[in-house]
């Protein structure tokens, strides 16, 4: 039953944002202050790129676009190349998308089709505090427990089985971006597995009902109505996984070797633009080139992270549209 | 009618072993939280002792850390969770208008930016701010700065929180209180506000616990320092970055201390994580 | 009444949502090589009924059910879920074609599971369902389109081609033409007509003259009970129950 609108001599459009006029003063009050509040928020944002920018101009005016191709980061000689560190973002994300996207899809589809009621949301919780862990004490983890663990078992493992391949030769000390993509793989199972169970669970009812009616199994109901149907949500939720494990710095930092050259074995040590920030500022001196430089990777990265995460949310919006337009 | 092949046993299996190995996937990723748990509490609880917990770390012990990690969450958050939850009140109430939309569209950018962009962010503002001599130069390294870190990172996380907690509220609750002549401001205030308290409580909280957490950008802010909190332009210690600095030394004295802070730190994250819960579930319960 | 083999027979069938009693023991005969119509208002379980017969009942979380369901004399309760969903197939009230696949994987989807892969073999099978489920003239030339591209009564159609396709037994059809304009309902109740020659053909219909239409036989339902059953003509002209009457002349429903 709706309710009778108030008559007040000015038009409240409630919610519809398109008129508002305040009914008294201190309506007014309130919503320009909350707007300022509101926009300064924008402003923060445009100051943070602007600052950036700024203290970045020196490495941008000295390397130009060859920054992002040359192979050699030198402080003392004041050369700056920063492809080392995007081949060990590249790596080292690789390696987490390849080991992440099928267990998050395991979890996901679990939680979504297969779970009995009353276990969803105690995994569901429990898989969520894998995200609540610090970044830091993953890297604690990764140095005392994974990399031993890797160097002593793990890395011999695959070795004497695919040691014949370039991608794994070399010493494996279990400090390397095999080890930091491990890590991060786990880092972003949280995010992977979260999303695409929502795209999951949004597939209707009536597509699962239409494949069990042909006489599918559960698991063929899976493949064909329900992963197929959310296939463009669960690409974004790999999307978004991938702009996580860009950004992370301190699990990585702690296990990948911290060597600034591109290693061909995923054995061999690296770095990635963000562990290399982390691993270099405080030997930097200020209004350095150095330190310029490493404001301008850190612009990089920044731009990486939004462009990636701004293509996954344009993926993750378009399965939730058509569910809606399916109902 | 039977088809040439009768793949029905076959595709039984298959269905068999597909849901075996997607609770594997759920035992596979739960494995690592099992064993950072584990190794944070047995490593961690030999380091821990009273003077562990109450000596700064220039004596070997994690006290200024705990001191200065409360003391930077509490700044940042006092920042923090007005300007979020102001601008989660905007997006919400006034913000179904391309205005809005923008702000939306920005605050979702600002929590995607990597922190330790966000910490670059804050040091080379008050670098700026030192060369053009309004602040003195050695205010980089210190305890204002890494708040100028760390609210970025709460502010626009805190506001999608709380835009979600207002959303929750049913519109016939707004109307109500319109329909009894309460102008809109004080319906906000005193009838929205209040009934999505707990979703907004947790939302802080969650940020808290977020930044809490956070080291990257404290490493080229807060700095660490070995003594007690000494004043707001003086360096400060921080837990996560202590952890870090302990993890990557060269002694296992250190190394020892490194878990024994984690233990402390993920018996904080986790407190926050289940209090939020809590507070959640016990304000719908209570409905 | 002629005694034919019924080709499914449900004995004494009882069906729950969690606590709440749906059906209850319902014994009911259904022809083979003819069209059996279920009627009934709202509620009254003839939905559920024939969600049992498929075993998708079983599928909704906290439902069970009780009693046996025979199809030629074996108890599909007995017999594994998937099996009996092959040769029982079942068209739903609002058309659920795949969205993501085109119309010719929509019809060869049940038979890519069953593993057929030959080309040849899946290009008769499509051919033969569509044309079954009169769509394949206005879809021919379109195959590889997406199936949600349809209008609502081809899509339905499609739906029918897809049961089809497995070579079902019997065919269930829960309210197919309810989402349907009178025109795309016309040309889908010929098409019943056509089917029941090689197939069974179970309808459930709110709608008592699409009853009178199509179906040989109709049961009447209320409450969860099979309250009448006869021949369509016998039962709309001379009911033997007064709530049948009742439902039949408008009086409620």
């Amino acid at each position: 039953m709706p309710l009778e609108r108030p008559m007040h001599p000015f038009r409240i459009s409630w919610g519809r944002g398109r008129v508002q006029f305040a009914s008294t003063s201190g309506d007014l009050v309130f919503q320009s202050f909350s707007t300022i509040v509101a926009l300064s928020v924008i402003g923060l944002l445009v100051l943070i790129v602007a600052i950036l920018f700024v203290a970045a101009e020196a490495s941008i005016q000295t390397f130009g676009v060859g920054f992002l191709t040359g192979s050699v980061w030198n402080p003392t000689a004041g050369v700056f190349g920063a492809a080392p560190f995007v081949y060990g973002m590249l790596v080292t994300s690789a390696v987490a998308l390849l080991l992440g996207v099928p267990i998050s899809m395991g979890i996901a589809i679990f939680l979504s089709e297969l779970a009995p009621p009353w276990l969803r949301i105690p995994l569901t919780y429990v898989v969520e505090l894998l995200a609540a862990v610090p970044s830091v004490i993953y890297g604690l983890w990764g140095i005392f427990v994974l990399g031993p663990v890797m160097r002593a078992q793990v890395e011999p493992a695959i070795q004497s089985v695919l040691g014949f391949l370039p991608l794994f030769q070399g010493n494996a000390i279990g400090r390397d971006m095999f080890t930091a993509g491990v890590i991060l793989a786990v880092m972003i199972i949280p995010t992977i597995s979260a999303v695409s169970r929502e795209a999951l669970v949004a597939v209707p009812t009536s597509q699962r009902e239409a494949a069990l009616s042909i006489g599918a199994t559960g698991w063929e109901t899976t493949r064909l109505a329900v992963l197929r149907y959310a296939r463009a949500g669960i690409f974004g939720a790999v999307i978004l996984g991938l702009g996580r494990a860009v950004g992370e710095t301190m699990a990585v930092t702690m296990t990948i070797g911290n060597r600034n050259a591109i290693s061909g074995s995923l054995f061999g040590q690296g770095q990635t633009i963000a562990s290399l920030i982390a691993n270099s500022w405080l030997e930097a001196i200020a209004g350095s080139l150095e330190l310029s430089a490493l404001i301008e990777l850190g612009l990089v990265l920044m731009l990486v992270s939004l462009l990636i995460n701004t293509f996954a949310r344009l993926m993750v919006g378009r399965v939730l549209r058509i569910g809606e337009g399916e109902e | 009618m039977k088809f040439r092949f009768d793949r029905d046993t076959r595709r039984r299996w298959i269905n068999l072993v597909m849901s075996i190995a997607a609770l594997a996937c759920v035992a596979i990723a739960i494995l690592p939280l099992g064993s950072i748990l584990f190794e944070a509490t047995v490593r961690g609880s030999q380091a821990i002792s009273w003077n562990f917990l109450t000596q700064p770390s220039g004596q070997g012990g994690i006290g200024n850390s705990i001191q200065g990690t409360l003391i930077l969450i509490s700044l940042t958050a006092l920042i923090a969770l007005p300007v979020g939850i102001i601008t989660g009140i905007y997006l919400s109430e006034f913000g179904k208008n391309p205005i809005g939309g923008a702000v939306r569209f920005f605050v979702e950018v600002m929590t995607q930016i990597p922190s330790i962009v966000v910490g670059i962010f804050a040091y080379s503002l008050i670098l700026e701010l030192g060369v053009l001599g309004v602040v003195s130069n050695r205010l980089v390294f210190s305890t204002t700065t890494g708040v100028l870190a760390l609210a970025p990172i709460m502010i626009p996380f805190v506001a999608r929180t709380s835009e979600e907690a207002l959303r929750l509220v049913p519109n016939s609750t707004r109307e109500a209180a319109l329909a009894l002549g309460i102008p809109r401001y004080r319906t906000i205030l005193r009838v929205v506000l209040p009934s999505c308290a707990s979703a907004l409580v947790t939302g802080g909280l969650l940020g808290i616990a977020r930044v809490g957490g956070e080291t990257a950008p404290l490493i080229m802010t807060a700095f660490l320092s070995p003594d007690w909190f000494g004043g707001l332009d003086q360096p400060i210690d921080a837990l996560p970055l202590r952890i870090y600095r302990f993890a990557i030394g060269p002694s296992p004295t250190e190394h020892a201390a490194a878990w024994g802070a984690s233990l402390i730190l993920v018996l904080i994250m986790l407190g926050i994580s289940i209090i939020s819960r809590t507070v959640l579930r016990l304000r719908s319960v209570s409905r | 009444m002629r005694t034919l083999a019924a080709k499914v027979h449900v004995e004494k069938l009882s069906a729950w949502y969690g606590e709440k009693l749906a059906i209850q023991d319902i014994i009911l005969d259904f022809e083979e090589h003819a069209v059996s119509g279920i009627i009934g208002p709202s509620g009254c379980g003839k939905s559920t009924l024939i969600r049992c017969i498929n075993r998708m009942h079983e599928t909704i979380p906290k439902a069970r059910a009780e009693g046996k369901v025979l199809l030629d004399d074996k108890d599909i309760y007995e017999l594994p879920a998937v099996s009996v969903r092959r040769r029982i197939g079942m068209v739903f009230q609002k058309p659920n074609p795949f969205p993501t696949m085109s119309i010719y994987e929509n019809v060869a989807a049940g038979l890519r599971l069953n593993g057929e892969r030959k080309r040849e073999k899946l290009d008769a099978a499509v051919l033969e369902s569509l044309k079954a489920a009169a769509l394949w003239d206005e879809v021919k030339d379109s195959l590889d389109k997406s199936g949600a591209g349809l209008s609502g009564g081809q899509q339905q159609r499609l739906c029918i081609a897809r049961a089809l396709a497995v070579k079902p037994e019997v065919i269930l059809m829960d309210e197919p033409c309810s989402a349907l304009d009178p025109i795309a309902t016309a040309k889908i109740e010929d098409l019943i007509f056509d089917l029941k020659k090689d197939y069974t053909v179970v309808i459930v219909t709110h709608n008592m003259q699409q009853a009178a239409r199509v179906a040989e036989t109709t049961a009447f339902m209320y409450l969860g009970k099979v309250i009448e059953v006869n021949r369509t003509r016998e039962l709309f002209e001379r009911p033997r129950e007064s709530l049948t009457e009742s439902y039949i002349t408008g009086r409620f429903g």
